[in-house]
């Protein structure tokens, strides 16, 4: 079986000759900017105060210590979001009319966070929850930064969820319930196993938009990266710090997304059939 | 419709009647089965055979009619329909096995979640189970590495692990290649044997011939005629029946 099919060596030859045009397609692009830009009449105040060596790193090591603070944010919010959007898909799930002002509950809510934009809810739960109460040690802005992310992001996760229970095709529950399950149990043992597997993906997706939002509760006060960076820029008047936080959310939002498209393949590999080009 | 045999019914529907919008597909049925009896329903697709089935189960609510099983009226709307459904079970035929478990798993579930059977007791009813039904060397594949016979028959011991006192089989072999449909009907013989009461909805006409006490012919939500299968393909009174018998065999499938 050592010998070639004709399908494999006519696949080889494809192979050889793509390689060889995304090789010389990608050299005239990159070298076109190459040469092009600096060219710019005014690519070098820009290349000073966009790409300075110095000011890079010096900021770099204290862009990275704010960060752990985004990481922080990120790592507590990630199953608060899932237990919370699970809840709501399992709400607009039910059909016993005594949940009524549950599923409409869960209705309202992802119509209303899903609406605003993040940054606004945001705002107005960070700046106008801790106005309820007299003690100062519930007016810490991580906790209500960090309460606005789960909120807006529970609302859309929960619609993928949700996607994922209805994608679960009539007859898995009807097999269950034949079998005299209850529609919790068949909720619990059959619906949801199969449906998280499903949006596992698309979720990832979500991750990797949040990993990028928690920049955004920097606007109600906690020092994190993005605050630090515009200090750097104050400090340093130059605006290389923001250049250097992107390029630190780009090493860590770059592996992500790779992550979510290789499992987003192995599904679609698995449930769909030959790729069509 | 009258009994043939002295026994009490076991399953009993009166006037039952189900329709979808403006249609109606089930027309007021009558039918009794006794214990131990077995009952197949022929005719042409959507003379409702697979509806009849579901809403024995409870699956579709009924507009009309009443559905006693051992004398009680289980399609009393608001009734809780879980105790009802394990005593009866159910096969379907698309399998509908669960494919995130193991087949042992799939046999295993519904005691262990339904009947609050431990693990251990329930896997090991779940292995015997499978080996009753010439499954026991495939116990740990999931339903996707199985041939469509292979499916069916878990999908059967599955609905079996509960014990049921009545099944209800819908054209359990209709998705099947021709050469699989023998190894799922001689599961259907053996549960005969054993005294099962089955309600079988097929289009195997040979297969209902053999293994029925009475057949059922449907026609547009009514039964038609029912009898004995010798009556029902040997001498069938009614046109109707005599044109859907004349189109199987056209068709070469008796």
């Amino acid at each position: 079986m050592n010998q070639r099919t004709r399908r494999e060596a006519y696949e080889q030859r494809q192979r050889k000759r793509s390689l060889i045009i995304a090789f010389l397609s990608t050299s005239v692009v990159v070298g076109a900017i190459v040469v092009l830009v600096p060219r710019l009449p005014r690519w070098d105040r820009v290349r000073k105060s966009f790409f300075d060596g110095e000011v890079f790193a010096d900021s770099f090591p204290r862009l990275l210590r704010a960060f752990w603070l985004d990481v922080q944010i990120f790592t507590w919010s990630v199953p608060l979001i899932f237990a919370l959007s699970l809840a709501v898909a399992v709400s607009r799930n039910t059909r016993s009319p005594a949940l009524f002002p549950l599923r409409a509950a869960a209705v309202i809510y992802t119509d209303v966070f899903r609406g605003v934009p993040v940054i606004l809810t945001i705002f107005l739960i960070g700046f106008g929850v801790p106005g309820l109460f007299d003690s100062r040690s519930w007016s810490n802005p991580l906790i209500w930064g960090s309460a606005a992310l789960v909120l807006s992001y529970s609302a859309y996760v929960s619609e993928e969820i949700r996607a994922g229970i209805e994608g679960v095709h009539e007859s898995q529950r009807a097999a269950a319930r034949s079998l005299g399950m209850s529609s919790s149990q068949t909720m619990s043992t059959v619906i949801l196993p199969q449906a998280l597997r499903r949006i596992v993906p698309p979720m990832m997706n979500s991750l990797v938009s949040l990993q990028k939002d928690v920049a955004l509760v920097s606007l109600i006060g906690p020092i994190e990266i993005l605050r630090q960076a515009g200090l750097d820029k104050s400090n340093a008047a130059n605006f290389t710090p923001y250049v250097a936080a992107a390029v630190i959310f780009l090493a860590v939002t770059i592996p992500c997304t790779r992550v979510a498209d290789y499992l987003l393949n192995r599904e679609r590999r698995r449930t769909g059939a030959t790729a069509v080009s | 419709m009258s009994n043939t045999t002295h026994h009490p019914a076991k399953l009993s529907l009166r006037g039952v009647r189900k329709a979808f919008g403006t249609n109606t597909v089930l027309d007021g049925i009558d039918l009794n089965v006794a214990e131990g009896e077995v009952i197949t329903l022929i005719g042409a697709s959507g003379s409702g055979k697979s509806t009849l089935l579901r809403c024995a189960n409870l699956l579709e609510p009924l507009d009309d009619g009443e559905i006693l099983f051992d004398g009680v009226d289980i399609a009393e709307p608001g009734l809780d329909p879980d105790p009802i459904r394990r005593r009866i079970g159910m096969v379907f035929q698309s399998f509908n096995l669960f494919p995130h478990m193991s087949v042992t798993k799939n046999v295993a579930i519904g005691p262990r979640k339904v009947l609050g059977t431990d693990k251990a007791t329930a896997r090991a009813a779940a292995v015997e189970m499978l080996t009753r039904l010439g499954l026991g060397d495939r116990a740990d594949a999931y339903p996707d590495q199985l041939s469509g016979g292979q499916q069916q028959r878990v999908a059967i011991a599955r609905s079996l692990a509960m014990n049921p006192e009545v099944m209800l089989l819908d054209e359990i072999t209709s998705a099947l290649d021709p050469e699989l449909v023998g190894e799922v009907l001689d599961v259907v013989r053996d549960l005969k044997a054993d005294g099962m009461t089955m309600l079988f909805a097929t289009h195997e006409m040979a297969f209902c011939r053999e293994i029925s006490d009475r057949v059922c012919f449907l026609h547009q939500g009514r039964i038609l005629e029912h009898g004995p299968p010798e009556q029902i393909f040997g001498d069938p009174q009614e046109p109707r029946t005599r044109e859907f018998l004349q189109r199987v065999i056209d068709a070469g499938r008796l």
